[in-house]
């Protein structure tokens, strides 16, 4: 299969965001998707668990028959997912040079779609101590191997983090026939509202609240774990570490490009239309920030796609931007990080999430004066939103912590 | 497995116990030199003990200790991995590298360091003034006060370099036992090596074997004229993007134990801070302390400011084989046609090929050379070269992070010299080394290496 060398849009990325948008597209343009892996669909193909689509499509679907069925209708719309294709740089105009098994192309497109998604923070990372043995991973990698490949890398983990994604590995341990030993939290109380689905499974494993790992032991395979909490210091035999969560964005192809990348996120600055600071450039997804669900992405995609078809169409404003700031230290990050006018937007409202557990109050105010406010009280990783200005201005979201 | 299964059969002229950097070199001059040349490896791939973690720099030697041997090994070794590396496909990475004092009396001591570089033959050095040092490094930290510049310091790349090496050996005749523990020996004018894979046979024994090469000599001479002191050295891999904040090899004032924190690039295009030096008697395990990372972290932090900004890709900790004695211990026994290559610490890298060419000479033996040997090229994996990934029919990119193709990973178990662990596919081909560290492709890789592993990445799941 060769690829095209020019296209109307081109989407990076065929995980929930990318799909939506490209099918959003494909009536009205030539839309070509590029995915690196060999298989289309991100992430979900190897989430084996529930509950995926019930946003996009009202079914209770598992992660890859929701990957599939993404895909399949993105196909129908007439969108040309190619996968095995690297994209390797973001270059002016817009166009991409990508590598794929015919070596290095390169591809003019009208529009480009950013959406390489997320992934967690890795053991060195995090400056987890210790030997590097075998069978330290993700939830993303164990994920890969019981799902995609029916392996097993371990059979007595420990799971370090308390996010959704922590749930994500307790459901695949239990369908693979591994049973962690312990889940280590090193803040004082659990990241994520987990659904009540996962409650039966947790039967057994200990839960370590305000606990670090200080050793992984063992020379060829994890053979300890070493913890310190607030009873001290112990040891627990493992044979693996599944290292979950702290999601950052797949944002390398930033690095070499032109576009603004916002150093909280991770992830290109954009403004309301998911424009990226170069504007024939857009993204959408889990690339924006960490970590939103398949769904939210998905509704991102759709969004920004629809946007995207007002671009080419050439009815996208083109009027000034206005800068997102935040004010209050334990505020992380905020999405989008410009705002337009008060036109139809792709995103309704502004995404955050805070640095710590925090409760307090927090006031919203475009060119000064307040638009909004209420009272909070959450955790990290929690989806935080509040509404966009009634009017075009600069926007403060201030937190006053009680 | 693919692997010789059993022992080595015949007669060899040497035999080099250790496949590190020093005894894959050494096997390399032997073979040249046209010598029968079997090599004993314990671990299940080659580089598995003190070579697996190093800074990666070639260094001139303009630091060593003056008229030792470590610095006349250092210069030879220089030398000749400059002739020799465009041959064997290797990198050079021409960074330079800035010594730099932080403190008033570290700038003291600068002029007694050029004069120690002067007569070690490293006389292309130049004094940097403070503007001077900034208008070369200008990422450097507000406590950097002067520098000298040592122009012909320079990167490789730490694995394919003794990986070509033994690779040469091999085509011209040498042969390579991996997964064997050298148990015991005896001498009745040829020595036999007894091996946990069967016996050797073989005229000479070289002892390279790093990290256990006074135990090896207790084993097989029944004494040793060193111990092994295992150094533990700490280091901080930062992403690609922060190797844009120094061109420079970044160095320390030495002290007396240890060259002291470096910042510098690699050939794969990352950023190194490191390493730590702390003395220990384990010589298995080198343990990671999340304590010293962070002052890694810090001291990183303080010498380029702006490397706050950046994220850490990997961390790892090497042992250097270092003993009582400050320079090598190598030495002939007289007698015994038995020579041991101990205590190449911090230095091996770039001495390896030096102290080769001295243990041949050593070793006195009457060899013809080889007349028109074999020069193997090995594939480039560093960031100074084309790589797979930019040409056609690579298969498709597998180690997004690293660009590591599955071309390159099949090539990997091919060949006389097949991958056989995991952390030897990744010195041969960077996979799951990135920033990713395996979380997107840990699951193809489980399939890749399906049946060539002693140790599966992964069971099969019933």
């Amino acid at each position: 299969m060769s690829l095209p060398r020019e296209t109307d849009i081109l989407v990076i990325g065929a995980g929930p965001a990318g799909l939506a948008a490209a099918t959003v597209l494909a009536p009205s343009a030539r839309v070509l998707v590029l995915d690196r892996e060999t298989s289309a669909g991100g992430i979900p193909r190897h989430c084996g668990h529930y509950p995926f689509g019930l946003r996009e499509f009202r079914r209770l679907l598992k992660g890859p028959a929701y990957a599939q069925t993404l895909v399949r209708r993105a196909q129908a719309a007439g969108v040309h997912v190619a996968t095995g294709v690297n994209v390797v740089s973001l270059l002016p105009g817009p166009r991409v040079a990508v590598t794929s098994n015919a070596g290095i192309t390169e591809i003019d497109a009208k529009l480009v779609l950013l959406a390489t998604g997320v992934r967690e923070s890795s053991r060195a990372q995090r400056l987890i101590g210790g030997e590097k043995p075998g069978g330290v991973m993700s939830t993303g990698a164990l994920q890969g191997l019981v799902y995609l490949e029916g392996r097993r890398p371990f059979r007595r983990p420990v799971i370090l983090g308390t996010e959704l994604v922590s749930f994500s590995a307790i459901m695949t341990c239990a369908h693979a026939g591994i049973r962690p030993v312990a889940m280590i939290e090193p803040d004082p109380r659990v990241t994520a509202r987990w659904p009540a689905a996962v409650y039966p499974h947790l039967k057994g494993i200990p839960l370590h609240l305000s606990t670090v790992i200080t050793s992984i032991e063992g020379r060829e395979r994890v053979e300890r774990v070493v913890i310190k909490g607030p009873k001290g210091e112990s040891t627990i035999e493992a044979d693996g570490v599944i290292v979950s969560g702290r999601f950052r964005p797949e944002a390398t192809l930033l690095d070499g490009s032109d576009l603004i990348r916002d150093p909280a996120t991770g992830g290109p600055v954009i403004d309301s239309f998911g424009r990226c600071s170069d504007p024939s450039y857009f993204a959408a997804g889990n690339l924006l920030r960490p970590v939103e669900t398949a769904g939210w992405s998905w509704a991102e995609g759709v969004a920004v796609g629809q946007a995207m078809r007002a671009a080419l169409a050439g009815r996208l404003p083109q009027g000034d931007t206005y800068e997102v700031k935040l004010i209050g230290e334990a505020l992380d990050w905020v999405v989008p990080q410009r705002v337009t006018g008060p036109d139809a937007v792709a995103f309704d409202r502004l995404q955050l999430r805070v640095t710590r557990s925090v409760a307090g109050r927090l006031t919203v105010k475009v060119g000064g004066s307040e638009y909004a406010s209420r009272r909070i009280d959450t955790r990290p990783e929690r989806r935080i939103t509040v509404p966009l200005p009634p009017r075009a201005g600069a926007v403060e979201i201030v937190l006053e912590e009680e | 497995m693919p692997d010789q299964l059993s022992a080595l059969s015949g007669r060899f002229d040497v035999t080099v116990v250790g496949a590190g950097v020093v005894g894959c070199a050494i096997a390399r001059r032997f073979a040249l030199s046209g010598a029968r040349v079997a090599v004993i490896e314990k671990a299940v791939d080659i580089l598995d003990g003190a070579s697996k973690g190093n800074s990666a720099i070639l260094h001139t030697g303009f630091d060593a200790p003056v008229g030792s041997l470590e610095q006349s090994c250092i210069a030879s070794g220089y030398e000749e991995y400059l002739a020799i590396h465009s041959r064997l496909g290797l990198p050079l990475l021409r960074a330079g590298a800035l010594v730099i004092a932080w403190t008033e009396e570290e700038e003291a001591l600068l002029p007694t360091l050029m004069e120690q570089a002067r007569q070690n033959g490293v006389s292309d050095i130049e004094a940097l003034s403070e503007a001077a040092m900034r208008a070369h490094e200008p990422g450097l930290g507000p406590g950097a006060r002067a520098a000298f510049r040592v122009p012909r310091e320079y990167l490789i790349d730490p694995w394919s370099a003794p990986f070509a090496y033994l690779l040469q050996a091999i085509e011209n005749g040498a042969e390579v036992l991996r997964g064997a523990e050298v148990i015991s020996g005896r001498r009745d004018g040829d020595w036999s090596l007894e091996t946990t894979r069967g016996t050797v046979r073989t005229g000479m024994v070289v002892n390279a074997a790093g990290l256990w090469g006074d135990r090896l000599d207790e084993r097989l001479i029944g004494r040793s004229d060193f111990h092994i002191r295992p150094r533990k050295g700490q280091f901080i891999v930062y992403d690609k993007p922060a190797s844009r904040l120094a061109a420079h090899i970044l160095l320390p004032v030495p002290n007396k134990v240890t060259k002291g924190v470096v910042v510098c690039r690699t050939a794969f295009g990352n950023l190194l801070v490191g390493p730590t030096a702390e003395d220990q008697d384990d010589r298995e395990h080198a343990v990671l302390m999340p304590e010293t990372l962070e002052a890694l972290k810090r001291r990183g932090a303080e010498i380029l400011p702006r490397l706050k900004d950046h994220t850490v890709t990997a961390i790892y900790a090497g042992l250097r084989p270092a003993t009582e004695f400050k320079d090598y211990c190598i030495k002939a026994h007289d007698g015994l046609n038995y020579i041991t290559v101990g205590g190449i610490r911090s230095t091996g890298l770039s001495s390896a090929l030096g102290i080769a060419l001295h243990v041949e000479h050593l070793a006195r033996l009457a060899l013809t050379p080889r007349s028109a040997p074999a020069w193997p090229k090995v594939a480039n994996i560093s960031e100074t070269c084309p790589r797979d990934w930019q040409t056609e029919g690579h298969g498709g990119v597998v180690c997004h992070c690293e660009m590591a193709t599955r071309r390159e990973i099949l090539a990997a178990f091919e060949g006389p010299l097949p991958v056989r662990s995991l952390a030897g596919l990744k010195r041969r081909t960077r996979v799951t080394m990135g920033r990713c560290q395996g979380f997107f492709c840990t699951a193809e890789l489980s399939r890749l290496t399906d049946g060539r592993f002693v140790r599966p990445m992964a069971e099969r799941a019933e």
